[in-house]
């Protein structure tokens, strides 16, 4: 730039530089459109103007020598003005403008400067067609020595990205192989070989197609076909191969199609992974898992798969179930010991499993000594009892354990009924059910399933499982039954009867609930509650009724309670607190309870009877009553069971009935004992009764068990009259 | 199959690449039939090309002398081509003769040519690495052996984020390129598009047609679109405007009336 500007400001109007410059700025102007360069006009300018000095200068110099012009030529060239059109447009503006702005001064004459101006014009054609030449020389060298320095780049890579490649493809620890489309193999690596026994040749020579074993899922061709077509870029099974030894390889193979640049179809490349191993682990997991350990029959998961699928089935067909329980198993485990338990019931098994061989039939041992058979088919109705036939029969020759022969009976449960209807957890609470009907009914037998015992069982059940959170919520309440003094017809007592409110069922007698809460030992806890209720009323009936006598309050104890070893220390305790005194309470213990009670059992009655607590013996007459024995027993009331009062409703009374009354009065009353009778419904009843000299009675002909108010309301009107 | 990340591309010299026909336009040789061919089939369409790459050429010289006006001595020039002149090492070191320049290219041809220009200058490289993947370009040994991140760098565009596809995500790319970055960094970018081209859309949409034709789509973008590319940084005066209105060094009405194709933009990250 600097010294661009000195010579400007050394051109003075009109004078030779400033002539030279506003030739530069036509030339400029003609060229710069048809440029590449990246220089701004001013720029471009300036950098014209020293080749329009050379060529000016050349125009008059003696001798005359035209290389300037070739060298601005070449410059332009250098300039980046090498489209043609730049060099045409140069000449035009020399032709018109050289000799016009610079060729004024000196002395050359005009015809020779016109001479001069053409032969720079050739010079400068010939220098910008010379290095126009060399520069596309020089720059197409440069861009293939690129394109080769590229190419062997890219290929010094692909070589390095093909050993990589290789290395990977050797070393992976997965197989690898590679077919064409027609499925002939190209290339397996040392993995996959190895995978198949070794050899590689045997398994180059082969062809995809003929990889065929009979465990292949029935995809896996159809896959194998569209991944060949071209309709499917991958798929991944598992699948079985032979080896070339006949053993099997199992792997997880995913095959992917490798298509070319185009997108064509062009190989397939296969990865397997050798899973025989972790399969025949599984296979024996899954043994493992649905076998029983002892006998080796299927267990009960493997037996429910089998319900579920036969219960489940949409195809019209049905199921037939046997469900066994030994008899008296706990006794043989319990004399012979466990280990003679588990030899009888291993044998008991391959009994089992020899009478279940036909089709659609298997034996599974679900725990403890419950084996269950199941059959399914089109015909279980009648082959579940023959099954259930033939599993009595194979139970029916002695086992022979440690020299012994031991008989061994079950009970059966058959349920058999169309798939489709219940799931199989119904069904197999439905043959449990109808099981225990069959153990109760003496065992050695099998029973069919009934819907109403099940309903029954299933309720009892739902009871038995409802009790203890029933306790808890208050479900149950006391009802009273007033017990009359036969001799004036005054209220004496009352008994406590409980009853269940069930949120479902409603009120339920403790007939229902009694045996169920026996059995669980709920009787317990709940008979402690009533205990405590029923004297706490009692209590509070005395204190309300100061001058109407002492009212006694008879309560039930059952046998499970009764050998309770908290029950005098409960009983005392539940005295203590209300302040009843213990000659107001009764308990009442039935006669079976009693019957064969040594002196263990009756040690806390006696402790009772001692502190003044009445027992009374419930339903007397109901057992075997061992009149010898009642000398020793620790009671005071004998309860005339109501089967006695029921044969003098008739009118008149059975005489024979009336003397057995008569007579276990006269007893009762000979050991010091009261008599109470239940079930009175009539005057008639209640006047021969009397007459008997029974002491007390209670039935509905006096009232109803009821609300402790009611009893209230009774011995308020006793008081009146 | 989509060839793995580690496998480098092929060099296919029967198909024209975008770089030599770059130098085509701008007058050069280094440039094969097959380029030359397809060059003049976009030019069918659009007579003015080259005039647009002169432009771009321009402009990318005036940002250059911005970017080191404004101290910027640290230049990543990403699609940066064949190397013909006025490249973005020459107008820099000429300005500050301590200037590093980073170039990349993704086109092999156009990275052994730029090696072979820049042999001997040691404040000069050129990465083969590819815009769609910003982290090969950030982790190159090369970029980070010549420029330090902690310090502005100007960063180049130019003429390159009209060959990513949206599909390519161009708008991310840019993102994680900035993210690099340290405040006062420059983004220097310019970009093709339909606004300002002197010819109806559909004669210019020609060109795209070649452009496809050779599997290097161009995609025409909006003046909103590519002053998205600019998310997170100031766009510097005048805007984002046609090349020669980008500070011009003389009248711009003297500028072909296809230099105003397309749209340029210097922004300053904060």
């Amino acid at each position: 730039m600097m010294p661009a500007q000195a010579s400007r400001t050394a051109a003075e109007p009109d004078g030779l530089e400033d002539r030279l410059r506003r030739f530069a700025t036509i030339w400029s102007r003609a060229i710069f459109p048809v440029t590449a360069t990246s220089l701004t006009r001013p720029e471009f300018e300036e950098h014209l103007l020293p080749l329009a000095r050379s060529l000016r200068d050349a125009l008059h110099r003696r001798p005359f020598d035209a290389a300037p012009a070739q060298h601005a030529g070449a410059a332009l060239v250098a300039a980046h003005c090498t489209d043609t059109d730049a060099l045409t447009r140069t000449l035009g503006v020399i032709e018109s403008y050289l000799v016009l702005y610079c060729g004024a001064h000196g002395d050359t004459p005009a015809e020779e400067l016109r001479a001069r101006c053409a032969r720079l014009q050739h010079a400068l054609a010939g220098g910008f067609a010379q290095a126009l030449r060399e520069r596309t020389l020089v720059e197409q060298e440069a861009i293939a020595r690129s394109a080769l320095a590229a190419r062997s780049d890219a290929q010094e890579a692909l070589h390095a990205t093909e050993t990589r490649f290789r290395a990977v493809f050797e070393g992976a620890a997965i197989g690898i192989g590679i077919a064409d489309l027609d499925g002939n193999v190209v290339e397996v690596n040392e993995a996959l070989t190895r995978m198949f026994g070794g050899l590689e040749s045997s398994v180059r020579r082969r062809n995809v197609s003929e990889w065929v074993h009979p465990e292949d899922a029935p995809h896996v061709w159809k896959l194998y076909g569209e991944l060949v077509r071209g309709e499917r870029d991958h798929y991944r099974v598992e699948k079985p191969y032979y080896r070339g030894d006949g053993t099997v390889l199992w792997t997880n193979l995913t095959v992917s199609l490798l298509r070319d640049a185009e997108g064509r179809p062009q190989y397939q490349l296969a990865l397997m992974e050798d899973t025989t191993e972790r399969r025949l682990l599984n296979l024996r997991l899954r043994y493992e898992a649905t076998h029983d350990a002892l006998t080796g029959l299927p267990n009960r998961t493997l037996f429910f798969e089998r319900l579920d699928k036969a219960v489940s089935a949409t195809d019209g067909s049905r199921f037939g179930l046997c469900y066994l329980d030994l008899d008296g198993f706990k006794a043989i485990n319990d004399s012979l010991g466990h280990s003679s338990g588990d030899r009888l019931l291993v044998e008991v098994a391959d009994r089992l499993q020899s009478v279940a061989t036909r089709p659609g039939e298997m034996v599974a041992r679900l725990g403890g000594d419950e084996f269950v058979a199941l059959t399914t088919g089109p015909d279980t109705q009648t082959e579940v009892a023959e099954l259930a036939h033939r599993i009595l029969g194979a139970l029916a020759t002695p086992v022979r354990l440690d020299g012994r022969e031991l008989t061994v009976r079950g009970s059966v449960g058959v349920v058999e009924g169309p798939a489709g209807e219940r799931t199989s957890a119904e069904v197999l609470r439905s043959a449990d059910i109808t099981m225990y009907r069959a153990k109760s009914a003496g065992g050695n037998r099998y029973e069919y399933a009934d819907p109403e015992a099940d309903a029954r069982a299933i309720t009892r059940h739902g009871l038995t499982t409802a009790l203890p959170a029933a306790l808890e919520r208050g479900e149950f309440f006391i009802e009273y039954q007033p017990l009359v003094h036969l001799g004036d017809g005054s209220v004496h007592g009352a008994e406590a009867l409980v009853r269940w409110c069930h949120p479902q069922h409603g009120v339920l007698g403790p007939d229902r609930f009694i045996p169920l809460a026996e059995h669980t030992g709920l009787i317990v806890p709940l008979g402690r509650w009533v205990l405590q209720e029923a004297v706490r009323q009692a209590r509070y009936w005395q204190t309300r009724h100061a001058d109407g006598g002492p009212l006694r309050i008879n309560v039930n104890l059952s046998p499970t309670q009764l050998h309770h070893p908290g029950l005098v220390a409960d009983t005392v305790d539940v005295l203590e607190r209300s302040g009843l005194e213990p000659g107001a309470l009764c308990l009442e213990v039935t006669e079976s309870a009693l019957i064969g009670a040594d002196e263990d059992l009756l040690k806390p009655l006696r402790q009772l009877a001692d502190m003044g607590v009445d027992i009374a013996l419930d339903d007397f007459g109901t057992g075997y009553s061992n009149l010898a024995n009642l000398r020793r027993l620790p009671v005071s009331v004998l309860k005339l069971d109501r089967s006695f009062t029921q044969g003098m409703q008739r009118h008149p009374a059975d005489p024979v009935d009336l003397k057995i009354v008569e007579g276990i009065v006269s007893l009762a009353h000979s050991l010091e004992l009261a008599v109470t009778v239940e079930g009175v419904e009539t005057g008639a009843q209640a006047e021969q009764l009397r007459e008997l000299g029974c002491d007390t009675a209670q039935g509905w002909y006096y009232a109803r068990p009821g609300a402790p108010d009611r009893i209230h309301s009774l011995v308020m009107a006793d008081a009146v009259q | 199959m989509e060839r793995p990340a580690w496998a480098p591309p092929g060099i296919d010299l029967s198909v024209p690449s975008v770089s030599r026909m770059y130098d085509y336009y701008l007058g050069g040789s280094h440039n094969f039939e097959v380029d030359r061919e397809a060059a003049r089939r976009a030019m069918e369409f659009m007579p003015g090309l080259p005039k647009i790459m002169q432009a771009n050429r321009a402009f990318m010289r005036r940002a250059v002398r911005h970017a080191v006006d404004e101290g910027i001595t640290q230049f990543l020039d990403i699609g940066s081509g064949i190397p013909t002149f006025g490249n973005v090492h020459e107008v820099a070191q000429a300005a500050s003769p301590d200037a590093r320049v980073v170039y990349v290219d993704h086109d092999p041809v156009a990275v052994a040519h730029s090696q072979a220009v820049l042999a001997g200058n040691d404040r000069a490289t050129v990465v083969a690495a590819d815009l769609r993947k910003p982290l090969d370009i950030l982790t190159d040994p090369k970029t980070t052996g010549l420029l330090d991140f902690d310090r502005p760098v100007a960063l180049l565009l130019v003429a390159v984020l009209h060959f990513l596809e949206d599909a390519d995500e161009p708008g991310r790319a840019v993102a994680e390129l900035r993210d690099a970055l340290a405040p006062g960094s420059l983004l220097i970018l310019s970009h093709a598009s339909f606004e300002g081209i002197p010819l109806p859309e559909e004669q210019a949409g020609g060109t795209v047609g070649v452009y496809r034709s050779i599997r290097n789509p161009l995609v025409m973008r909006s003046r909103a679109e590519v002053t998205a590319f600019f998310d997170g940084f100031d766009i510097v005066e005048p805007g984002l405007v046609s090349m020669p209105h980008w500070r011009p060094e003389g009248p711009a009405d003297q500028e072909d009336p296809y230099a105003f194709s397309g749209f340029a933009g210097v922004g300053r990250k904060a």
